[in-house]
């Protein structure tokens, strides 16, 4: 016996139409949220990815974790800079850069409270060891100027941050010369200067951090064992990407509990939106069912029909809700991230693999909620079925 | 009349008892989730919630990370209003391992304990606290987490504060109320400065932030001028709040995170919502018949309207109960498990009026449509279904 058609599922959906609706909208409501949570989460790490270089890696004090709490003094950044390895620039110079990074409290546009930015404090070599950091207005702070240049997504949240206005801090004057875009990177959240400029200013006697490209990234494990071996040095080294990753660890783990656990409890709700619906089909058609049995379809015929017919319906959802979450693409979130105690924005970012999760989760939850209809379906005897017409 | 809708509210949803648990569950469920969710928001604002209006504030203006010199104490305490000071620095260590997390203090070991009574110390315990410079006290909840003892060592690794450091527990605070945070530890701003004065010489005698304690909170806002006013173009220039709004500069920081729990609260209740207008839809269609043998007795549409909406309120009612029945139990469970995240894991009431609330409007919402279609059926046309 040949299989029950398609169309005859797809005609039993939109029969009733409003109590479709009702279910497929729950459902898409919990893809929604699901398939939102797996972008953020997605986004946070893209962006945390893309801030490092490949090549570059990052000095830190060793047990510091941040760079803010991080801070190294001359001597061993002069040891540093004469280990092997270290990259040469196109005429000759060393590619590092000693930074010196500090916390500032700027005034959020969108709910007028401070919020800490980061001010980065950096020399032309550090602006060649980091390509992605485009300017996109105004100019390039020059060094021993006063000057400061602004990330994109900062100068579109903050205020009192455009080209031409003046920050007031460290009994300075603090020029906003341009604007930079790094794209979607923790730098695109920070404010940039002259590294000796700031570190007078704030009166910092040591710097936040070195920064230095390897000649050649595999010989990293070669470099770390040198500094391990070194007793003038008390500091810990990571390749930059990695630094970056970690850095987000907490945020992101917060994210994805928060969202998987959210995914779980609702889509509770919505597989028993589904039962509801699939139970109330099974009864309204049980003398459908009996005739169906009645011209030959077997009980596995039936089973496979109403389980089609509930990942239909739990697709239809699926796909409103996948549908509805591609939309926030255009949206970025920015928020504290805990372990920098710094203002981060990231967007949300859509891959094929999350858009696949969703709909398994939507189809997953359309057979958890059809499979127990399906079963009362295929088991009806089919004389007192028919009786009930 | 009221009695026969009563009879048939309750008795309609027994009539197809697998829908009806179905929804019941889900429904709790939702309420259960909402209810949670609530209490994770307001697990946020718990700082800000427990904050004296007799506290200020005072911190560096250009950011928390940057310190203030110790001499500004006695300049603040010569300030009018101002009737106590203390002082203390984020000593931002780890213990063990870095998921092991748990604020941590150095404060002045005398004036901080009394301006911040909420924290209760034992007599006893608060004189060797004082005698010992290692000394340390930490809140209930911690020493229960990591099962410390009175005079146990503490080892804690420093980050800001680079070094090993090896604290002695002193002592155990308890909250005076249920809702005051018992996960914090403090140790001696005094033995920290010490230590750093040996370490990194350029870095001692600095403080945090300031607490100051006022006499009356209705001056919170001129006495916060006159000390901002005090060090106005001085190296480190000012910022001082009440300490709730300092605690709230902190929830805005995470606010966007906030928003969203928020926001998915309600999608919750909006997924419930389309699940039990699906169920009260179909009871309503199989009724058809019923409501109109109903209306040809002779009952109002508006009666007919009421069964539809006492059906709904009493499915919402039994989940509504049972699902604010489960909160408690359920935030005990998880506020164990995240102690770490929020010290204070509490359901406020305004939680579970918020779940009454949420449970009245599914029921109304959800018996809309329906109700209305009950009342416009014909006569006629619904008996002929009866057959």
């Amino acid at each position: 016996m040949k299989r029950i058609p398609l169309h005859y599922i797809w005609r039993n959906l939109a029969s009733r139409r409003l109590t479709t609706a009702l279910t497929a909208g729950g459902m898409a409501l919990v893809v929604f949220v699901f398939t939102a949570v797996l972008m953020l989460d997605a986004g946070l790490r893209a962006t945390m990815v893309s801030t490092g270089s490949p090549d570059n890696v990052l000095v830190i004090r060793s047990g510091s974790g941040t760079e803010i709490q991080s801070s190294i003094d001359a001597d061993q950044l002069g040891v540093l800079e004469s280990l092997p390895h270290v990259a040469l620039g196109a005429d000759g110079q060393l590619m590092a850069a000693r930074e010196c990074v500090v916390l500032y409290s700027l005034v959020k546009k969108q709910t007028g409270v401070p919020t800490n930015v980061t001010i980065r404090g950096s020399t032309q070599t550090g602006l060649a060891l980091r390509p992605q950091v485009q300017l996109v207005a105004g100019r390039m702070f020059r060094p021993g100027a006063n000057e400061i240049i602004v990330g994109a997504s900062l100068a579109k949240s903050f205020a009192g941050v455009e080209v031409g206005q003046t920050l007031a801090f460290a009994r300075r004057e603090w020029q906003i010369v341009g604007v930079f875009d790094a794209g979607q990177t923790a730098f695109n959240s920070e404010m940039w200067g002259d590294v000796e400029q700031l570190r007078q200013a704030f009166r910092r006697s040591l710097h936040s951090s070195l920064i230095f490209r390897l000649d050649d990234i595999r010989n990293f494990d070669a470099v770390k064992t040198l500094i391990a071996s070194d007793r003038r040095l008390t500091v810990e080294i990571k390749p930059e990407t990695q630094f970056y990753a970690d850095q987000s660890k907490v945020l992101a783990g917060f994210i994805s509990i928060l969202g998987l656990t959210l995914s779980v409890i609702f889509s509770a709700g919505a597989i028993i939106g589904a039962m509801i619906t699939m139970y109330a089909a099974v009864a309204n058609r049980t003398a459908e069912i009996g005739t169906l049995r009645a011209i030959g379809f077997s009980r596995g015929n039936i089973l496979v029909a109403f389980l089609l017919e509930s990942l239909l319906l739990s697709l239809l959802g699926g796909l409103t809700g996948l549908a509805a979450a591609s939309l926030l693409q255009s949206l970025s979130v920015s928020t504290m991230n805990w372990q920098t105690f710094s203002e981060l924005a990231f967007a949300f970012r859509l891959t094929p693999g999350i858009a696949l999760s969703a709909l398994l989760f939507s189809l997953a939850m359309g057979l958890i909620g059809g499979v127990l209809p399906a079963w009362r379906a295929a088991r009806l005897n089919i004389v007192s079925s028919l009786r009930s017409a | 009349m009221l009695a026969l809708i009563l009879r048939f509210a309750l008795r309609n949803p027994l009539r197809h008892r697998l829908r009806s648990l179905l929804t019941l569950a889900g429904l709790t469920i939702a309420i259960l989730a909402f209810g949670l969710l609530g209490t994770v928001v307001s697990a946020w604002y718990a700082g800000a919630n427990a904050a004296s209006d007799k506290r200020l504030v005072t911190r560096n203006a250009i950011s928390l990370t940057f310190p203030m010199p110790l001499a500004y104490a006695e300049r603040i305490r010569a300030i009018e209003g101002v009737t106590d000071v203390s002082w203390e620095n984020w000593f931002g260590g780890v213990y063990k391992e870095p998921s092991n997390f748990f604020p941590q203090m150095a404060v002045e070991p005398t004036s901080f304990f009394r301006l911040v009574p909420e924290f209760r110390v034992k007599p006893e315990e608060m004189q060797n606290f004082l005698r010992e410079r290692r000394g340390a006290i930490a809140g209930r909840k911690l020493a229960a987490r990591f099962g410390w003892k009175i005079g146990d060592l503490i080892p804690i690794k420093g980050t800001i504060f680079a070094g090993d450091y090896e604290f002695i527990l002193c002592g155990i605070y308890e909250g005076a109320r249920s809702s005051t945070d018992e996960g914090q530890f403090f140790l001696r701003w005094d033995y920290l400065n010490e230590r750093t004065r040996q370490l990194f010489p350029g870095r001692s005698d600095s403080v945090g932030i300031y607490l100051i304690g006022i006499a009356d909170a209705r001056d919170a806002a001129v006495v916060a001028q006159r000390v901002d006013r005090s060090f106005a173009n001085s190296l480190a220039e000012t910022l001082t709040e009440t300490e709730k709004a300092f605690q709230l500069s902190f929830v805005a920081m995470t606010g966007t995170i906030v928003n969203a729990i928020r926001i998915v609260s309600w999608v919750i209740i909006l997924i419930i919502m389309a699940v039990m207008a699906n169920t009260m839809a179909m009871a309503a269609r199989e009724r058809t018949a019923e409501y109109a043998t109903l209306k040809a007795l002779g009952f109002r549409p508006g009666t007919v309207a009421a069964l539809v909406y006492a059906e709904s309120f009493a499915l919402c009612a039994a989940a509504a109960t049972a699902g604010i029945l489960l909160t408690g139990p359920a935030a005990r469970a998880i506020g164990s498990r995240l102690d770490n995240l929020f010290p204070v894991f509490q359901v406020a009431p305004e939680t579970i009026l918020m779940q009454i609330a949420a449970a009245a409007l599914i029921a109304c919402v959800a018996a809309a449509l329906p109700a209305r279609q009950a009342m416009r059926v014909k006569i006629v046309e619904g008996l002929r279904q009866a057959g």
